[in-house]
């Protein structure tokens, strides 16, 4: 990190006033050169309709990132989910497709093989894609489609109000199973990502976080790799996100965070399932 | 790779087959099911990925080749898909999406009896799933009823034009007898598939990135929490029904200059019409035909000028009556209306239709 001493403080007209305190005047701080963290480009200036503490804004932030930094947005095609990121091409300027509830991975298939060159991937939550697309989820990446898919496994439908996906935990309440999942009611939390990594039209399945930094750092060098397998036609790649729902878990951004490390990441470890890099 | 303007006997559906890949489609994505299957099946031998640049997948399900439909044609790609009856239904799903994103897209609707998984001989029983939209919303698709192989043929490029033209989702609704019979078709030539300069400069509403940073972003959705501006987006596509109704109205006359009796029936049903009228006129009948080839839009004012004129009308279809109910309110009742038809799979036959309007006797 660049402390106020060490910084570059060029054409700044009036510096000899903040010299004292050795403090800089907001042109300073916003000259490229000192810049240290700014919203992405990609990213536009509305506000976003997530709740606090949810985990789908990171994950944008960090595709409309990787996205600048590859510089391929003019060769970008994203599919959307229906779920709480249904929204997400308001918020990332890139050219979108809004898939109905589950088939954004047929959507991506047929969008990548129409345009070969391109980068197709999919942002999909856990009902969309490990429930009602639970067949053109698995049929995709076993054709080995080569598109990449983020998903964003928050343990519950978030949009339609918090009640139980396919990878609710046991035990965990939500408005549908206001008693816990059992397994004699609901059956059990489903891992789909191991089910992917078995399949022979992936080439990289990874579980990643977005509940510390260190998670997030980690969990953006992923989407980048899977984003260049797509691009290179490595095969199907698949981004699990291990995510909150502070709203769905009717908990604080702090709790949720808190909540995730302890019980969410248990059942669903983190790390490749599956990486070949050739 | 074969000449242009060949000359081949075909299927109704491998015509199809063929006449994607001459005029220009860039993508077929299907799922088998009979009466249907030859066109994935004849796609699939002629390899048009090696030649063309034609993409041919096989999906999952029908539910998914719309889905690749939606997306292609969203992405300004010229798409088709092709099923029967119960897969058709499945893909109900997402043409309203289709409908209300302005996409283009071309569904081949091969029918069988039904309801349910039916037979696998020919019907005409998903009129009403194809003319009032079996999905949900207030949408229109056109709609073309190919009464041969050659038309078969000439409507994928038909369809082409006007799916493009005017931004929506275009069906064939062909048939079991249709789709399997042999008969003579002139191929057309080859149509190369757009460049994506030309996609770019034609389609400037496509969600495929090309020139985002000189533009604002493409997006392709149904969904508007403000149901003021849903109703807007509506009103538009209503605006666009009505221009559609306008001018791409179309329908064949056979001996309709003097009749007294009028048949009216698509596709198979007309062709097999034809044959009792030739018979009825040798009988001294004097019988004409009017075949709708736009299902949707319908021939509303044709119906209702020649009913106008006319003794009595029969409608024949291979169904319980669907298009009758279209028939009956645009003539509105200036006639006395018959029907005569079959359903589940059971084709009617000239003589049939011969002896029963000869039954009716004179009005
Ligand atoms: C065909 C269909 N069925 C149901 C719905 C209602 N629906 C909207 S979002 C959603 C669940 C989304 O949950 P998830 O995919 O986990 O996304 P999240 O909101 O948690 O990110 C459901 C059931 C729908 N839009 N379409
Ligand atoms: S409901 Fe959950 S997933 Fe949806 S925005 Fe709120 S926190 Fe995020
Ligand atoms: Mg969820």
């Amino acid at each position: 990190m660049k402390t106020p001493s060490t910084l570059n403080t060029p054409n700044t007209p009036n510096n000899s006033e903040f010299s004292e305190y050795n403090l800089m005047d907001e042109k300073t701080i916003k000259s490229p050169q000192n810049i240290v963290y700014q919203k992405p480009r990609l990213m536009n200036d509305i506000p976003m309709h997530y709740c606090p503490g949810c985990g789908h804004s990171i994950v944008h932030k960090l595709v409309a990132e990787i996205l600048d930094e590859m510089g391929i947005e003019e060769k970008t095609i994203g599919v959307c989910p229906v779920g709480c990121a249904v929204f997400a091409y308001r918020y990332l300027d890139i050219d979108w497709i809004e898939a109905a509830h589950g088939r954004a991975p047929a959507c991506a298939s047929a969008l990548k093989r129409l345009w070969p060159e391109h980068l197709v991937f999919t942002y999909q939550g856990d009902g969309d894609l490990a429930c009602i697309g639970t067949g053109e989820t698995i049929q995709t990446l076993n054709r080995g489609e080569n598109i990449t898919v983020i998903f964003i496994n928050n343990a519950i439908y978030g949009m339609t109000g918090g009640q139980m996906a396919p990878t609710t935990l046991m035990g965990m309440k939500t408005s549908t199973c206001p008693y816990g999942r059992q397994a004699d009611l609901h059956g059990f939390p489903l891992k789909i990502s191991d089910i992917a990594a078995t399949l022979e039209g992936t080439c990289y399945v990874t579980r990643q976080a977005e509940n510390t930094v260190g998670n997030i750092a980690r969990a953006k060098k992923a989407i980048r790799q899977a984003f260049e397998n797509s691009l290179q036609g490595r095969g199907s790649s698949l981004v699990e996100i291990v995510s909150t729902c502070s709203a769905g878990w009717k908990m604080t951004p702090v709790q949720s965070n808190q909540w995730l490390a302890e019980n969410m990441l248990p059942y669903y470890p983190l790390g490749d399932l599956k990486n070949i890099k050739d | 790779m074969q000449k242009d303007n060949d000359i081949l006997l075909l299927k109704g559906n491998e015509a199809i087959a063929h006449a994607a890949i001459r005029y220009g489609y860039d993508g077929f994505f299907g799922y088998p099911i009979t009466p249907q299957s030859e066109i994935l099946e004849t796609l699939a031998l002629l390899k048009p990925w090696e030649t063309t640049g034609m993409v041919v997948l096989q999906s999952e399900s029908e539910v998914a080749s719309i889905n690749m439909i939606y997306a292609g044609g969203g992405s300004g790609k010229c798409v088709l898909t092709s099923s029967s009856s119960v897969g058709v239904s499945l893909m109900q799903e997402v043409i309203p999406y289709m409908a209300i994103c302005e996409v283009p897209g071309l569904i081949v609707s091969v029918q069988r009896g039904g309801p349910g998984l039916g037979t696998i001989q020919p019907s005409q029983s998903d009129y009403r799933q194809a003319t009032c939209g079996g999905g949900n919303g207030d949408y229109h698709t056109i709609v073309l009823a190919p009464c041969s192989v050659q038309e078969s043929c000439n409507m994928v490029g038909l369809a082409k034009e006007l799916m493009m033209k005017w931004r929506t989702p275009v069906i064939i609704l062909s048939d079991g007898s249709i789709g399997q019979m042999m008969e003579k078709c002139i191929l057309p030539p080859y149509t190369p598939r757009r460049t994506d300069e030309e996609i770019r400069r034609q389609c400037p509403w496509a969600t495929n990135g090309l020139g985002l940073k000189g533009r604002k972003p493409n997006v392709m959705t149904s969904l508007e929490l403000d149901q003021a501006l849903m109703e807007k987006r509506n009103r538009e596509l209503q605006k666009k029904y009505a221009r559609i109704q306008q001018e791409e109205v179309r329908a064949e006359h056979y001996h309709t200059e003097d009749a007294e009796t009028l048949i009216v029936a698509f596709g198979s049903a007309a062709r097999i019409s034809m044959g009792a009228i030739d018979n009825l006129r040798q009988q001294g009948h004097k019988v004409g035909l009017l075949r709708p080839v736009t299902l949707w839009p319908f021939p509303e004012k044709e119906i209702l000028e020649l009913a106008s004129r006319m003794k009595r009308i029969v409608v024949v279809e291979l169904n319980e009556g669907q298009m009758l109910r279209d028939v009956q309110w645009a003539s509105q009742f200036r006639c006395p209306i018959e029907f005569i038809g079959h359903s589940g799979g059971v084709i009617i036959t000239p003589d049939e239709i011969t002896r029963k309007i000869s039954e009716m006797g004179k009005l």
